[in-house]
């Protein structure tokens, strides 16, 4: 996404009421985006680029405030010199009246480049700090925000026909999900392998609104789930409960796993231009999932499969860790089985098989130490993290473990990982 | 001996593990300092885990890295911050010249004396604060008092590491000396009279981080203008903790007085007496607070006329505060300053040569940055919709150092009879009964999320982490 784009900012600002004037930001600000007068310091949104230099060395915490603003709106350094306190956030109606609908994407918000510290203990270790922002240097150019909202090229969303709907598990009491299929007919939407597109279902909330967009993300490759097709598929479980275990139908999730082929869904997006996958000669991609969070590794793998069958490609290992609660739960459980052990190397775990101790993920990994230690030792190593927040963490800290127990220096590992775009965590 | 972990346990970016002699210098230095630690450091909170800030690395990214950790095994790192190219002395009789990277012989006993009085305060004041942690009115709170604690043990360090790397055997020899003297000791105490008080309740230790660190910050400042390279740098690097020394006084102060309104509206009084019943400390104590540790601190800047000032000025030890901001010709020979004396019972200006002034001028800035903090606190009290405002004491109260020692003066600036000093004396500074007070509110108060009932919350925890974080494992 071109910077010039984004009409809608989030605009870094400091708290006057916490801040105590100590100038280290101003002292740190790479691009001088940082300035004062003998009241209040404060950000010039016309040159900060979010670099996020500056938060961790506040001892105060004051520099962490966000306001999303029209970008032709946002606070001038007269402005905020004048302060006393924050201003309070704009409501959705005020950012409807200034022209944003709540449909608008935002950039995402910046994250702190700071690496926690690698402590004894590992309580404190901070996952999502190891994130990549920046995609691998063999992806390619993923296109965004074509279609709804001020951020977007067009106001307008887009509309696909569902032309399939299939279970993508077996058939059970708790859970079902399903493997739902897209037509966009003439309407442009180019999509890569780890982009997301947003739905809205359709009517509205229990005040009256418009429901928020639900974001997907795309399980099939980019030449179409039907090669050569305007098409795209998705990956959507029913969400029969929250997360702590009470009744409740999710809306956006129902309304897709019921739709009838034929109908019309009205969609946002594509949404994402960092979880890409690489595509230089040898590169390896090391997939770790639960649940739908297979979806985009199912892309990557059927795109590298595609590749592959066109005999066009030098191809590099593609290594698969999918958990599920069990065996009949994991979407894709057939097909996954059917491919060839030359070409992924795929590893399982299921927490809830009866009778089995549970296992996760990462310890499934764990058991592969020496094949991730060599992958992980590796400049063409990418390494793909999708499914619940909770595994996030386990993850991550295997393969910590897995690095140090090689020898290899997690702190500066961990860096090059996140500054190569080589680690992506997509978590919720 | 088998020594130091040189890359692993000591964080630093001077090469550490190839200059030998460093090493062998340290390594007679560290086991005294961990036994320094260990006697005088946080008082029976050397196995808690505590949730501190490391720095690793001098970059926006290496310096604030965050976990629990033990404090002896704390990583007192040695940092600089990085070398500025063909940087210029840019003030003094030197001007324009390259950058001392050694020390020039005829500015070497002046230059140790500097680094030594700036090195003592810091083990100084985590011997004053050593008893703090038995009384920590919140978990959060405890760790920043430690967070405090490390960093001077680590500016500490900093300072050790000049005198060894480039002051040879009287180095060393001064660096033990450091690990000596012991605050408030009669036969060898610290050599700044400010760091031999007590600091004895929070109220205390929240007015010193504020007043008495901010000198701190202030030193710091002139010697990061100074052309020794390494002293400049060293010192420049240490501005970025000091902040969050000053962080916990402002905040801290902030907080109590944050309280005291919320009581203050809820029982309706502003009655002393009624709020102290409620367990609340009454603004005017506040006050009497404020005005103590202002002028106690200061006096730290030293005589207002002072001939050492000027040599450090214009031998290019020492600049102003923000030197590199100001506009002047950087030399000072022809310019004059105004400093306060007490004639015939009235405060009137002198002006004398600005260089002999240089003390009087960084109090000045000093002055300056202090009561905007001040009127911070004010806002707290506006906010409550109480009419009571704080304000420094004039600066010629209570002083002790200088032209202005010993005359009696008013907290509003009138030079007063002994007498009505006296009378009026239990009104502006803290009375025994002040402190024995304050002393009585005290009380351990560590449960994650809870805060003594003299202090409120803050508003937000240390690095995102919500407020009743575990800040501190007992063990």
């Amino acid at each position: 996404m071109d910077m010039s784009d984004i009409q809608v900012i989030r605009q870094h600002l400091i708290d006057p009421e916490i801040c105590i004037r100590c100038n280290t930001c101003e002292a740190t600000c790479p691009v001088a985006a940082i300035t004062h007068d003998s009241r209040n310091y404060v950000v010039d949104a016309e040159t900060c680029n979010g670099c996020m230099a500056c938060i961790s060395p506040c001892p105060t915490g004051s520099i962490d405030n966000w306001r999303v603003m029209p970008r032709a709106r946002a606070y001038s350094v007269d402005e905020q010199l004048g302060w006393d306190e924050l201003p309070a956030e704009l409501s959705e109606d005020e950012l409807a009246a200034a022209g944003v609908s709540a449909a608008a994407s935002l950039p995402p918000a910046p994250e702190v480049v700071t690496l926690p510290a690698a402590f004894e203990g590992g309580e404190t270790f901070q996952s999502a700090q190891y994130g990549a922002t920046v995609p691998p240097w063999s992806a390619a150019h993923a296109y965004t925000n074509l279609y709804g909202g001020k951020a977007s090229k067009s106001a307008t969303t887009a509309r696909a026909t569902v032309t399939g709907n299939l279970r993508a598990t077996e058939v059970g009491r708790d859970y079902d999900t399903h493997h739902i299929v897209l037509d966009f007919g003439t309407v442009p939407f180019p999509v890569l392998e780890g982009q997301s597109i947003g739905i809205v279902p359709p009517g509205v909330d229990a005040s009256g609104r418009p429901h928020h967009a639900r974001q997907y993300s795309v399980a099939s490759a980019r030449n179409g789930e039907r090669a050569g097709y305007n098409n795209l598929s998705l990956t959507i479980k029913r969400v029969l409960e929250d997360h702590q275990g009470n009744a409740v139908r999710g809306v956006a999730s129902n309304y897709m796993c019921d739709l009838q082929i034929g109908d019309t869904v009205e969609v946002i997006g594509p949404f994402g231009n960092s979880f890409l996958m690489p595509n230089h000669p040898r590169s390896h991609i090391v997939m770790i999932c639960t649940g739908t969070g297979s979806a985009p590794m199912r892309a990557m793998t059927e795109w590298r499969r595609r590749l592959r069958k066109s005999g066009k490609f030098e191809s590099g290992k593609l290594m698969l860790f999918f958990g599920a609660r069990t065996r009949e739960e994991l979407p894709y459980f057939g097909p996954l089985v059917n491919l060839p052990k030359d070409f992924i190397d795929v590893n399982l775990a299921f927490s809830r098989t009866p009778g089995q101790p549970r296992r996760y993920v990462q310890d499934a990994m764990r058991e592969r130490a020496a094949d991730l230690a060599a992958l992980l030792a590796d400049t063409n190593s990418h390494f793909y993290v999708c499914g619940l927040k909770s595994m996030e963490e386990g993850v991550v800290l295997a393969l910590r473990d897995i690095a140090v127990q090689a020898g290899m220096d997690w702190d500066k590992l961990g860096a090059d990982l996140k500054q190569q775009g080589r680690l992506h965590l997509e978590t919720y | 001996m088998n020594g130091i972990n040189y890359s692993d346990k000591i964080p630093n970016n001077v090469n550490l593990s190839e200059d030998r002699t460093l090493q062998r210098a340290l390594e007679q230095w560290q086991p005294n300092y961990l036994s320094w630690w260990n006697d005088m450091g946080p008082d029976g909170s050397q196995d808690f885990d505590i949730y501190l800030r490391t720095a690793i690395s001098v970059d926006p990214q290496g310096w604030a890295h965050f976990g629990h950790v033990k404090m002896p095994d704390y990583r007192w790192g040695i940092f600089l911050n990085p070398a500025e190219a063909n940087r210029k002395i840019h003030f003094g009789d030197h001007k324009g010249e390259d950058v001392w990277q050694e020390i020039p012989g005829e500015y070497r006993a002046n230059l140790r004396r500097i680094i030594v009085t700036q090195g003592d305060t810091e083990p100084a004041s985590v011997e004053q604060q050593r008893h703090l942690g038995l009384t920590a009115p919140s978990m959060y709170d405890l760790r920043n008092l430690f967070q405090v604690n490390v960093e001077e043990g680590r500016h500490l360090w900093a300072m050790v590491y000049l005198l060894h790397k480039y002051f040879g055997r009287d180095g060393r020899e001064e660096g033990e000396a450091l690990l000596e003297r012991r605050s408030g000791q009669e036969d060898n105490p610290r050599i700044l009279q400010a760091f031999n008080e007590q600091t004895p309740d929070w109220l205390s230790f929240f007015m010193f981080t504020y007043f008495t660190d901010r000198d701190g910050k202030f030193q710091l400042c002139a010697l990061a203008e100074s052309s020794f390279d390494p002293l400049a740098r060293t010192t420049k690097f240490m501005l970025t903790e000091e902040a969050h020394h000053m962080f916990v006084g402002e905040s801290g102060v902030s907080r109590v007085i944050q309280r005291t309104c919320q009581v203050m509206n809820e029982l309706k009084t502003d009655d002393p007496a009624k709020l102290r019943a409620a367990g609340v400390i009454d603004l005017p104590t506040i006050q009497r607070y404020l005005n103590f540790h202002y002028s106690v601190t200061i006096d730290l800047f030293g005589a207002d006329e002072s001939s050492n000032a000027a040599t450090f000025y214009s031998t290019g030890l020492k600049g102003r505060y923000e030197e590199g901001k100001r506009t002047d010709d950087h030399v000072l020979k022809n310019q004059t300053y105004k400093v306060l004396q007490a004639v015939g019972g009235k405060l009137v200006e002198k002006e004398v040569p600005m260089l002999n002034a240089l003390n009087e001028v960084l109090r000045d800035d000093y002055i300056k940055d202090s009561v905007a903090g001040v009127e911070r606190w004010n806002k707290v009290i506006e906010k409550a919709g109480i009419p009571f405002r704080l304000k420094v004491p004039h600066k010629a109260f209570h002083r002790n150092i200088g032209a202005l020692a010993g005359v009696k003066v008013s907290p509003e600036g009138r030079v007063i009879p002994d007498a009505e000093w006296r009378d009026y004396v239990d009104q502006w500074l803290p009375t025994p009964g002040d402190r024995a007070f304050v002393a009585g509110l005290m009380g351990r108060v560590v449960e994650p999320g809870k805060f003594a009932n003299w202090i409120a919350p803050p508003v937000m925890g240390i690095n995102r982490q919500p407020v009743d974080f575990e800040y501190v494992r007992f063990n």
